[in-house]
């Protein structure tokens, strides 16, 4: 039981001090952290049995804000960004919401990805507006009204993005068991008994996928002021099939697992990229194949069911004994 | 807009319209039997035309005839249908039938994925362009109006004659009877004798076919390149959705809407032309959820 609770806290901390040792690491860690916020909007919405192929769109609607606030305001300033980019996602993730929480399964993955691909176009499009296909530039924000090096700048910046994302998760994890998270996980399991409860289903869901695409914006902002650029490619369906791609791969429904995805997500392609560029999306499609149909639970159920194992070995059996009957008679 | 120009639209609409619909006849038909939205589908287009473009240069610069055009685009549609459909239905669809619905999105996303890179390694990044088809033929004249014969007279044709011929095949043959059967009601059509399993893999297989066909016909008119299956896959999924999942008639009607959409915005508001298909989607979609034909399923226990 302590291993089990040991390890992530051994992980955490490896991950926090790492850029100390390897300072090429602190970079690509921001951008994973920054990946890992928005996949976790996606496993929000897994939890209610929705899979969206065009959450990609908060992601870009949230990073093309802050692109647009440091156009005006020279610069601009962090902490307006994040406030402006989770307001603006939150707000398009309440348009879209409006319309897509009447759908699901099928209807609802095809229509946010079209979703995205109208916000795609348009940011290609009216390139006199946002720069088209090559983007804008999104130079270095003064923090708190304070002007920073490169260097400190970064490093803030990955500690910043380290501690939002924990308190990000616990949130999260707050969230899920929360009465209204318990109404959210019954979309997936019975939505028919939610309704005969007196609960609103598209209510329900639609709080769900405002959070959700807050958190895809959280993710975006964070993204575009570490890359110093935002592109119409924040917004295309490689982007959102990349996220869902990292949510199951840690492990579908779980809020570790987005995080623990994304950084060995990004690790493997920052040191992948070189060699298998060409044929990126194929790797990614044989692993989902593979997860789907072999670890369905992604990385936390191979660790979950190691430390099973772990703890099997001890002769303590009487907790998994009880278990194996439950709600048998006294 | 004058006179021409409104005939214009029309015709680019039509011949657009009718090889959406190809494609979309495939999605909707699997979508109908198999209950799986097949995202791997426009990677069967975009494929059904690299086979037909690469193949068409290679044999007419060697000076074959230019006639054989039409029986290429045929075999082209058979080995998208034969060699990609069949082994992933059997390997692959058979596993996830009973998973859920959003896993099963995530295998044929994956193969999607797959799909589009196997593009990228057999044909590389380069255009190709292969219009003998379409010179062949020539143009005809109407309403004042040249247009290629090709995409006026061949490409509805061609939409009108499958419409015509899937229909009479469910509906006459024994083995579309099997399939409506199937579509029906799995379980008791299992229980009659009727093998189910060979009626998902004929189903799957003839639409793939049909999307690898829709290809073959498209090679002719543009040229081919990466990415033509994303968007393809979207596009025939807002023509499903329209018409209503699993409905084969309505999504030729659907098609003919959202190509002529499609094709009016191209000369009054060319920026739009990209969001006309999905603008009327969600306009459809918000009045009917349904779809246009869509019927609303009474949910089975």
């Amino acid at each position: 039981m302590t291993l089990r609770i040991a390890v992530p806290i051994v992980l955490l901390a490896i991950v926090a001090l790492l850029p100390l040792v390897a300072p090429w690491s602190q970079v690509v860690l921001t951008l994973a952290l920054a990946k890992g916020l928005a996949v976790l909007g996606i496993v929000l919405l897994l939890h209610a049995g929705q899979v969206s192929f065009g959450h990609a769109l908060f992601f870009a609607v949230a990073a093309y804000s802050a692109a647009f606030l440091g156009e005006a305001f020279a610069g601009g300033e962090l902490v307006m960004m994040i406030v402006l980019g989770l307001g603006a996602s939150l707000f398009f993730g309440l348009m879209v919401g409006l319309f897509v929480v009447r759908y699901r399964h099928i209807f609802f993955g095809m229509l946010n990805l079209a979703f995205s691909m109208i916000f795609y176009s348009i940011l290609e499009k009216f390139y006199h507006v946002t720069g088209g296909a090559d983007g804008m530039q999104v130079a270095r924000p003064t923090v708190v009204g304070i002007e920073m090096e490169r260097a400190g700048f970064e490093t803030l910046l990955f500690y910043g993005s380290l501690v939002l994302c924990v308190a990000v998760a616990f949130c999260i994890h707050r969230f899920l068991s929360s009465p209204i998270g318990n109404m959210f996980k019954t979309i997936k399991t019975n939505e028919t008994r939610l309704e005969y409860l007196g609960i609103s289903a598209r209510r329900t869901l639609l709080v769900g996928y405002v959070v959700s695409a807050g958190l895809c914006g959280l993710g975006g902002v964070l993204m575009a002021v570490a890359q110093g650029i935002v592109t119409p490619e924040y917004a295309w369906w490689i982007r959102s099939g990349e996220l869902v791609f990292i949510a199951i791969l840690g492990g579908a429904g779980s809020v570790a697992g987005a995080f623990v995805g994304a950084i060995i997500y990004e690790a493997v392609r920052v040191n992948a990229a070189a060699f298998a560029a060409d044929v990126w999306q194929m790797v990614l499609g044989f692993f989902l194949l593979a997860i789907i149909l072999f670890a369905s639970r992604g990385l936390v159920g191979l660790y979950e069911r190691l430390m099973d194992r772990l703890e099997s070995k001890k002769p303590q059996a009487k907790e998994p004994q009880e278990k194996r009957v439950p709600g048998a008679a006294e | 807009m004058n006179a021409q120009l409104f005939a214009l639209a029309v015709f680019d609409g039509v011949a657009y319209a009718a090889l959406v619909f190809m494609v979309a006849v495939g999605l909707t038909l699997i979508f109908g039997v198999l209950r799986i939205l097949n995202v791997a589908h426009g990677s069967f287009y975009a494929i059904g035309a690299y086979l037909t473009a690469s193949i068409g240069g290679a044999i007419f610069a060697a000076g074959y005839a230019p006639w054989l055009a039409l029986p290429l685009m045929f075999l082209a549609a058979a080995i998208v249908g034969i060699v990609l459909g069949g082994p992933i239905e059997r390997l692959l669809l058979r596993r996830i039938y009973a998973k859920e619905d959003a896993l099963q999105l995530l295998v044929t996303f994956a193969v999607f994925m797959i799909l589009e890179d196997v593009q990228r390694l057999i044909w590389g990044t380069q255009p190709y362009f292969e219009a003998t088809a379409l010179q062949q033929l020539g143009n005809i004249e109407v309403f004042g109006v040249f247009y290629t014969t090709y995409q006026l007279v061949v490409l509805p044709l061609v939409a009108i004659t499958v419409l015509i011929s899937l229909r009479l095949f469910l509906r006459k043959t024994l083995s579309g009877k099997l399939i409506l059967a199937v579509t029906e009601d799995r379980e008791t059509a299992t229980a009659i004798g009727i093998d189910a399993d060979k009626v998902y893999l004929l189903t799957f297989v003839v639409g793939a076919a049909l999307a690898g066909f829709g290809g073959a016909l498209a090679s002719a008119t543009t040229s081919v390149v990466p990415g033509m299956g994303a968007d393809m896959i979207v596009l025939s999924f807002a023509v499903v959705a329209t018409a209503g999942l699993g409905q084969i008639e309505g999504a030729a009607i659907a098609a003919l809407l959202i190509g002529l959409g499609r094709s009016f915005a191209v000369y009054l508001m060319p920026e739009l032309q990209v969001l006309i298909p999905y603008l009327i989607m969600l306009l459809v979609l918000l009045v009917r959820p349904e779809g246009l034909f869509g019927v609303v399923r009474t949910r089975k226990i």
